[in-house]
């Protein structure tokens, strides 16, 4: 291939570029007319909402709407938080609320005035990745990734709810603490679904870490 | 979504004041259902009224030695509860059989009573439901019914309810606390969840004004608790068929204080003839009190397999009784 016709071909590119912004823009315009005694309805019915994530405070003022996911994602910009089904079925949207797991799909933003949320930008510190994060590395436990930072967070927040003594559908004495079983993690985790199947090293990564507290 | 205005409530009283002076408004509380439904367009409030904010967070002990379940505690919470552990474990052992560590974080007591079924017709908006849209005629009846009820459906309705923690509720003889305009009411849960009948959309005796508050139960009454729930997979799934027990036991024999089902009805079943009839051999003890409890069941060819599923989950709730670590 010539240089001339490299040039011809990044021209292409650029222009195809601009073409699809245009008709993109053009698009978003049409809906925003359409739509505008609607967006006019909203701004009245707009809410501003204030609450920390990963130890920053944040104030936004949305649709009442919006889900906590989608701020999360749509308005700060923290894409680490995915969304999956968007009806609580999956798990990739947990992120950690005042210390507790959570599927941020099925919360609007607005109902969380004042809460301390971890998302998972928020896990490694300035001396390196969390525990968890490590041992999934350490242990593969994730093939396309998708689904990874709601197990992370959700397996954190598994092993403080076993050293809380919260008991699970497989506890046997629930006046006993729980074990840090295999099974116990299993079905601690089953609000978290991996489409590639990792979860034998998934497990195996949150029992290293179990492992290592004790 | 539909558009909605928020309103957020401080206390109690406010969130009443406003539900009365509010047209067509929701109550918000953990929203694991209801925004659910939102998303869908099968809930279109036009107000939601937060109530996340307005207390009703504890669990107490009450004069009479019952307890005292305030609307708002996390279903986590009331399963982690010392008290409940201890005295009222088969609601603990309902409460971590549903749904997952993340929904249970957020889901409330008053919030799993009002969660709505789960009928794939009431959430397939190109099928008739009279749930959703009250006198469109129902789809199910004649419809994909595996997972649908056997006892107390109707022509206009064969939908279950979904809750596990109601189930134990049920057994344990639970009353629901409420507050409205005219202030408070108690009514049984043996009253709360109402039959389809000819509708099916009136799914419970709660007025459109009132909220719950709490939810009592009487003093504990021991015996070996179980919750034994059958489902499609090992975990995150809902009943197909479920039971909550009371037992006591007797070397090899057993006998039932307490029974209900889940996943049989629009509401707990339970037929308290089937109770208290003395001490057997865990088979027979079973076939007995299914066939009381099953008496009148009216199943469709899809689901007529609960029948026998309810009679040899309960086989195995009484054995899971004697195997009970105490």
């Amino acid at each position: 291939m010539t240089g001339a016709d490299d040039q011809a071909l990044e021209i292409t590119r650029r222009q195809f570029h601009q073409a699809i912004g245009t008709g993109m823009a053009a698009t978003w315009m049409t809906f925003a007319e359409i739509s505008s005694p609607l967006a006019a309805s909203m701004a009245d019915k707009a809410v501003s909402v204030k609450f920390t994530v990963n130890g920053q405070r944040r104030e936004l003022r949305i649709d009442p709407r919006t889900t906590l996911l989608d701020a999360l994602r749509e308005h700060l910009a923290l894409t680490g938080t995915k969304k999956g089904c968007d009806h609580g079925q999956c798990g990739a949207c947990t992120s950690i609320v005042d210390g507790r797991r959570i599927n941020t799909c099925l919360s609007l933003a607005v109902m969380h005035e004042g809460n301390d949320i971890v998302t998972i930008e928020g896990l490694a510190t300035a001396q390196g990745l969390h525990p968890m994060q490590a041992a999934f590395i350490e242990h593969d436990g994730f093939q396309c990734g998708y689904c990874t930072p709601g197990q992370i967070l959700s397996a954190v927040c598994v092993l403080d709810e076993l050293s809380a003594g919260f008991p699970s559908a497989v506890t046997a004495d629930l006046n006993a603490a729980p074990e840090g079983s295999a099974a116990e993690v299993r079905e601690r985790m089953s609000g978290n679904i991996c489409r590639c199947a990792a979860y034998p090293n998934i497990i195996a990564a949150i029992l290293d870490v179990k492992g290592s507290e004790t | 979504m539909k558009d909605f205005t928020y309103h957020r409530a401080n206390s109690l009283d406010e969130a009443v004041t406003l539900l009365v002076s509010t047209p067509n408004a929701k109550l918000l509380a953990g929203g694991t259902n209801l925004l659910d439904l939102m998303k869908l367009q099968i809930e279109t409030p036009q107000h939601l009224i937060d109530i996340n904010h307005i207390g009703l967070d504890k669990v107490e002990t009450l004069a009479s030695g019952g307890l005292a379940i305030g609307a708002l505690v996390r279903n986590a919470d009331l399963a982690a509860h010392p008290i409940v552990k201890r005295d009222y474990g088969v609601l603990t052992r309902a409460l971590v059989s549903g749904a997952s560590g993340q929904l249970r974080n957020r889901a409330t007591t008053a919030g799993n009573l009002m969660q709505r079924t789960r009928c794939p017709y009431f959430y397939g908006a190109t099928k008739a439901c009279n749930k959703r849209v009250p006198g469109s005629g129902c789809d199910a009846v004649n419809g994909f019914s595996t997972n649908l009820a056997v006892l107390g459906a109707s022509a206009s309705c064969i939908a279950t309810h979904s809750s596990d923690m109601a189930v134990a509720l049920r057994a344990l003889d639970a009353t629901i606390v409420v507050i409205g305009p005219a202030g408070e009411r108690r009514i049984a849960l043996s009253d709360f969840h109402r039959l389809p009948g000819d509708t099916p959309h009136v799914e419970t005796s709660l007025d459109s004004h009132e909220i719950i508050a709490r939810v009592e139960l009487p003093a504990p009454i021991g015996g070996r608790q179980v919750y034994r729930k059958v489902r499609e997979r090992a975990s995150y799934a809902f009943a197909t068929v479920s039971v909550a027990l009371i037992a006591h036991v007797d070397a090899e024999r057993v006998a039932i204080d307490k029974l209900a089902f889940g996943g049989l009805a629009a509401k707990p079943w339970r037929v308290e003839a089937a109770e208290g009839r003395g001490f057997g051999l865990p088979g027979e003890i079973a076939e007995a009190a299914a066939s009381v409890v099953l008496d009148g069941a009216s199943p469709t060819d899809h689901n007529k397999y609960k029948l026998d599923l309810a009679r040899q989950a309960l086989h195995a709730a009484l054995i899971d009784a004697q195997e009970q670590r105490l």
